[in-house]
């Protein structure tokens, strides 16, 4: 029984819904078994949120438990923090280096934790990349999600074509030029 | 043609297959997307109720008409629509209905994780639990022969793993069913004591009926395997434990209400241990027990709190878990917070400043109860802000009432506010209420309300104005502000909470993320003229960050509500493009 598990973390209203769809679709059209699991409602107002993908012969479970995770896919780097005990012994963690302040932060009844990916770097096999900048590059700070899909996608042995395809159909005509950029940018990175 | 289903698309989707012609619900996480997915197919009538009854009773008349009929709620809302739903499990049915409950283990979006399944053992209806996307489409169908065949409405049960997660569904035909003919039967139909004493007898013949049904329905299926331990499960649960224990042997419930009872002794019989795994209460475990089948291990090793998962299987069953760095350090939590732009948050930081007591209710404007804003006492269920205000006032008196508000928004105000309105109007309180209409229902993703003007479908329809209801159940002091002017608004509380008469003032600015919003550009703060003062930190807004003794803007998340500037003493925020 072979299945790939597939973390996407971040915080509500970043876009992850977006990326695990794209992701979802590339996997089926290779005719894989494939279960995507998330939660909607409260959790998604600036929340920590998390989507698991799983995908291979037959999958039971929907989602991804600690130890599991053979990519973890981070949209924000606290959040990679919080969400590494899922990654399995030989997974990646792949994140975006930005930085978005939880309210505790804000008020100040928390700090920020300092040089997080040097520490997530001493314990798992790490891909940092500011996709940020990269999706601003792209032509808009929106594109963060298809730039980490862009990042993923060179990590995974599923062909450039099959994701290409896949943007094609699920972002809207008038922004595929700039999500392919986004994309190209986020394979391309590191 | 294979389609990848969320769990509720492929209820709807089942809905539509089974030849569905009837839906109305009221939106609750995790059930929503099953009635705005109903609609989208034209064969099928759906509409948005006030509420959970009108929505039960809406379908029950509808299946009284002769169509198949459904209805949608989370779990709470079941207690809402409970009231037609016991009574009609002894009227029965004429065309099939279904309910579906949709329960929230780990209160992921809920204010309790109440089991659903006691439900239906208490109104004696027969409850089915699918596990996937592809169980919810078949399950619907299977739910009307059995509501059509034993006279019942038939429950589905489902829960947040279920209803959000999304696999393959093969997509198969409708399967149109003509209206059967409506028929005028008293003696079926109204529920008065004569009656209903002999159609008690009828339930208890039907459940019978579904226990027998239940032996032989290939809904509940014995996977035998490894006869070390045998496992009894039904719904996610029965994923979970075949990712943790693929070759172990495994009876699978579909069928969760009656429950198949030899079928699970000879199960017993062939394996060394049974172990019952299902989330909340031991509901299959406490029945086997009762009717005397040896249960190995069950709540006494899963216990009663929250969602399972494949490791919480496996340990505590005593398996080897996947090795796992933790972080090692505390991680801030990330709670949920009212977005950027919200209408709520001015009202929030008057409330705040104004330290008063806030009996609040069910909607994004709980998140008001988290830091910064701090600005909530309770929150107990739909509609209970006003019902609880009036008895707190009671009690305390005219002082207290000067210091308390019940905060209750636009949709939870139509689903059960209004009679809360009328008994402060009845029995002469001076409580003040607040109703903060934001234009739709927010938390649940966006839903029309009676009150928007605009049905399920965005077609136009007569818009119920609030303030209208107000006075028309005899409160005299009705209001309405802009709560992005903290100023006003603040002097609109100061004096209706002064009046010795009841008040409610309506609280009104659009959701911040409705399309028809617009956006200002993101301030910015001068750091020249930032006193590092924090006033502006107080009204709790993600994309202020304070650090080296000054504020500063997030203008990725900004959207310019200034908001924060009319906290500012020192002018410090600038109106101009980042870029």
């Amino acid at each position: 029984m072979n299945t790939t598990s597939i973390m996407i973390v971040g915080v509500g209203g970043q876009g992850t819904l977006l990326a695990s769809k794209l992701l979802g679709n590339v996997l089926i059209a290779r005719g894989y078994d494939v279960k995507l699991s998330e939660v909607h409602g409260m959790s998604q107002r600036g929340g920590s949120v998390v989507t698991y993908v799983r995908y291979g012969d037959k999958v039971y479970s929907p989602i991804v438990d600690q130890g599991e995770a053979d990519y973890i896919l981070s949209f924000e780097i606290l959040e990679s923090a919080r969400w590494i005990s899922y990654l399995k012994k030989g997974g990646k963690l792949l994140t975006n280096t930005q930085k978005t302040w939880p309210m505790p932060v804000i008020t100040g009844a928390a700090a920020y934790p300092e040089g997080i990916v040097e520490k997530l770097s001493a314990m798992a096999d790490v891909v940092a990349v500011d996709a940020l900048a990269l999706a601003e590059q792209a032509g808009s700070a929106k594109a963060v999600n298809v730039v980490l899909i862009g990042v993923l996608s060179k990590q995974m042995d599923i062909p450039e074509e099959a994701w290409l395809k896949a943007i094609e159909e699920t972002v809207p005509p008038k922004f595929l030029e700039l999500n392919k950029k986004a994309f190209q940018l986020g394979r391309n990175a590191r | 043609m294979k389609k990848l289903m969320l769990g509720n698309q492929a209820v709807a989707r089942g809905l539509y297959e089974a030849g569905c012609r009837f839906v109305s619900s009221y939106p609750g996480t995790p059930s929503t997307e099953i009635t705005e997915q109903a609609a989208l197919y034209d064969e099928i009538y759906a509409e948005w109720a006030p509420n959970e009854k009108v929505a039960a009773e809406s379908a029950v008349g509808a299946s009284l008409a002769g169509a198949r009929s459904f209805c949608a709620m989370k779990h709470v809302g079941f207690n809402v629509a409970a009231d037609p739903i016991f009574t009609a499990s002894y009227t029965g049915v004429n065309a099939g209905l279904v309910i579906c409950v949709a329960d929230d283990p780990g209160m992921h979006s809920s204010q309790n994780e109440q089991d659903s399944r006691h439900y239906a053992v208490a109104a004696k209806l027969p409850m089915l639990e699918p596990s996937d996307s592809t169980e919810c489409r078949d399950f619907v169908a299977a739910a009307y022969e059995i509501s059509e065949t034993f006279d019942t409405p038939a429950v589905l049960r489902t829960c947040t793993r279920v209803a959000h997660s999304q696999n393959l569904v093969e997509l198969h035909e409708r399967d149109e069913k003509a209206l059967k003919a409506y028929e005028r039967n008293p003696r079926k139909y109204v529920a008065a004591p004569a009656n209903a004493v002999l159609r008690h007898i009828e339930v208890e013949k039907r459940m019978d009926a579904l226990r027998a049904f239940a032996e032989t329905t290939p809904l509940n299926r014995a996977e035998m395997g490894d006869t070390e331990i045998g496992f009894v499960t039904s719904g996610t649960c029965y994923l979970y434990v075949k990712e943790a224990f693929p070759d172990a042997s495994v009876l699978k419930l579909g069928l969760v209400n009656p429950l198949p009872v030899q079928k699970i002794r000879d199960f017993a019989d062939k394996v060394k241990k049974l172990v019952v795994v299902e989330e909340l209460d031991g509901v299959i475990e406490n029945h086997l027990r009762a009717n005397g089948i040896r249960v190995d291990a069950g709540k006494d090793i899963f216990g009663l709190l929250g969602e399972l998962s494949q490791n919480k299987i496996r340990r505590a069953m005593g398996a080897a878990l996947p090795a796992f760095d933790g972080y090692g350090e505390a991680v801030p939590g990330r709670p949920p917070v009212m977005c950027p732009g919200c209408p709520h948050r001015g009202l929030y930081t008057v409330l705040s400043k104004l330290k008063l007591t806030v009996l609040g209710d069910i909607g994004c404007y709980t998140l008001g109860s988290g830091a910064p804003l701090n600005a909530v006492d309770s929150v107990l269920c739909m509609g209970a802000s006003i019902g609880m205000t009036h008895g707190f006032t009671k009690m305390l008196g005219a002082e207290a009432a000067g210091r308390t508000v019940a905060v209750i928004g636009d949709s939870t105000f139509m689903h059960s506010g209004i009679t809360g309105v009328v008994n402060l109007a009845y029995n002469k309180s001076i409580a003040t209420v607040l109703v903060l209409d934001n234009a739709i229902t927010g938390m649940t993703g966006h839903q029309q309300n009676p009150t928007t003007g605009l049905t399920l479908q965005n077609e136009p329809t007569y818009p119920i104005r609030i303030e209208d209801i107000c006075r028309a159940a005899g409160i005299q002091r009705v209001r309405v502000v802009d709560p992005q002017d903290m100023a006003a608004t603040e002097a609109a509380l100061k004096e209706e909470l002064a009046a010795e008469a009841p008040s409610v003032i309506i609280v009104r600015r659009p959701c911040a993320l409705l399309k028809y919003v617009k956006h200002n550009p993101p301030l910015s703060i001068d750091p020249d003229k930032c006193r590092g003062c924090r006033s502006c930190m107080k009204i709790g807004c993600p994309a202020i960050r304070f650090a080296n003794g000054k504020a500063s803007i997030d203008a990725t998340l900004c959207v310019g509500c200034g908001l924060c500037e009319q906290m500012c003493k020192f002018g410090a925020f600038e109106h101009k493009e980042v870029r």
